[in-house]
């Protein structure tokens, strides 16, 4: 699993990538690695009513990361409760963000593992 | 050819014992019931409905909607937008009768929701989501969550301006007989309501809701021989943002709200200070804000002032979600745009009883996903 952002020519990033880039419509045709790198925390919400399979309370954030003269944003699940606007943080691998099997979508339809970010002291 | 409004109407929305084909049915055959036509002078039917088979495991509910109210050989299709599929609907209704393609047409939405529990509801909504953030547990609640703490701490807005948005809905819905809620709440009650999605509690979210609602939709001309009482579609306009809702360049700016107004606005030949009455999509009160602001009535960041200062309420500067909004009214996904229609129509033929304001010009803001597609649709009394 790689936690990755996408890049056209004309310099644009997003994550996830496209099949074209919403900014020009071109190609996306490089990646950009945010997996080790640090992002800083836009907004967050302790999600209380939460699916089937899925954790409670489910704590999530909106990271921005600079990358390449810009900044790219990602939503993900953080790893503590404890969590303000501002705080830098570092993607932490995890193999299931949430149980595959009892929610509505089929299993094999996705991916199930991927990051979620870590307050850094 | 111009598009005009001839009759609506609404089932009770609620917790109710009906599956979704007999709630399209029970709206459909009021609205039928009501207007001064033959049922076999309906040429097309829209059905409005997200999910009948995640919900139930029904589908092709339009032609068994066309079947069971004796409209065959009519044209019909199941229209689905998510949470705007109504207005969607009305989207396509508007353009079946002004290409000509239909003089008479049917719309119903519809959505039964009650039967699944909470956690199993809010997986089925959640599935509209990309898969990078399905599998991160997120929901439209906490899409809310997330982009009202933003709001608040970036424009420095009171929390107290969510929770009236909260209180003035409820209040309206006290005076619409077809609401789920009827009952008054205090600004109280809802900042101590229990925690859905920080900073948002309880009373800040919509509830799950089974229901439908009705309108048809013909000509100008046809209307004009046919009723006195009627509205003119003079606008309407469709649009989209980011599947992923992290991707938009600015969290608290809704594109397709912004998008879709300027479209209908431009078609109406009017402006939000033409506005008299507006429904908005209150699905969270945070987005009550978020397109007061998207379709030009308040600058960005403000329009929780007008919260604050009560022009929203019914007896205010511009009254926002009479109906009770999806608040206090309920929210039947493919319903609810169809039902903000029947509130607008209501205004502007003066069929709004309790709910009255004095309204020739109204709004129907229905949003789909977090803001992913947007229907504007504008209507005009007759003259
Ligand atoms: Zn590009």
């Amino acid at each position: 699993m790689t936690f990755d952002a996408h890049r056209c020519e004309n310099g644009h990033v997003t994550y996830p990538g496209h099949t074209f880039c919403p900014e020009c419509g071109e190609k996306q045709t490089e990646t950009i690695d945010l997996s080790e790198r640090r992002g800083e925390v836009v907004t967050w919400t302790h999600s209380t009513a939460t699916p089937p399979g899925v954790r409670e309370p489910n704590t999530l954030a909106i990271v921005e990361f600079d990358v390449a003269d810009t900044v790219v944003r990602a939503l993900g699940q953080v790893t503590t409760d404890d969590v303000e606007t501002g705080d830098v943080v570092e993607p932490v691998y995890v193999e299931e963000l949430r149980d595959p099997e009892i929610g509505i979508k089929e299993p094999e339809s996705q991916d199930w593992d991927g990051y979620r970010f870590r307050p850094v002291q | 050819m111009g598009v005009a409004v001839i009759e609506a109407s609404m089932t009770k929305f609620g917790q109710r014992d009906a599956w979704l084909r007999d709630l399209l049915a029970e709206a459909g055959e009021e609205c039928l019931s009501d207007a001064p036509i033959d049922n076999d002078d309906v040429e097309h039917l829209y059905v409005s409905n997200m999910s009948s088979g995640e919900f139930e495991g029904q589908t092709g509910v339009m032609n068994w909607l066309a079947h069971d109210l004796g409209l065959l050989p009519a044209y019909s299709e199941r229209v689905d937008q998510t949470s705007s599929s109504g207005g969607a609907g009305i989207y396509e209704a508007w353009q079946s009768i002004a290409s000509g393609a239909s003089e008479m047409t049917l719309l119903v939405g519809g959505e039964k929701m009650t039967h699944k529990t909470t956690p199993e509801a809010t997986d089925i909504i959640a599935s509209i989501t990309h898969p990078d953030e399905y599998k991160h547990g997120v929901t439209l609640p906490s899409f809310a969550g997330l982009t009202a703490r933003h709001y608040l701490e970036r424009f420095d807005a009171p929390r107290e301006s969510l929770a009236k948005v909260a209180v003035k809905n409820h209040r309206n819905g006290v005076d619409n007989p077809n609401a789920q809620f009827q009952k008054e709440i205090t600004t109280e009650t809802a900042l101590e309501s229990p925690i859905v999605a920080d900073p948002l509690r309880l009373y800040d979210f919509c509830p799950i809701t089974d229901g439908s609602a009705a309108m048809l939709f013909t000509t100008e001309e046809r209307a004009a021989e046919l009723t006195d009482d009627y509205a003119v579609v003079s606008g309407i306009g469709g649009a989209t943002d980011t599947h992923v809702v992290h991707e938009r360049d600015d969290p608290t700016v809704m594109g397709g709200v912004v998008e879709s107004s300027d479209q209908a606005y431009e078609m109406a030949g009017l402006g939000p200070d033409d506005l008299d009455v507006a429904e908005l999509h209150d699905m969270f009160t945070i987005l009550e804000f978020l397109q007061l602001e998207g379709i030009g009535v308040a600058e960005q960041g403000e329009a929780w002032e007008l919260s604050m200062d009560g022009d929203t309420d019914r007896d205010g500067e511009l009254p926002i979600n009479t109906s009770g909004g999806l608040k206090s009214k309920g929210h039947p996904l493919g319903a609810s745009g169809v039902a903000q229609g029947v509130e607008i129509y209501e205004q502007l033929v003066g069929e709004a009883g309790p709910r009255q304001v004095e309204a020739d010009v109204g709004l129907a803001c229905n949003v789909g996903g977090f803001g992913n597609c947007v229907i504007t649709t504008i209507m005009e009394a007759a003259e």
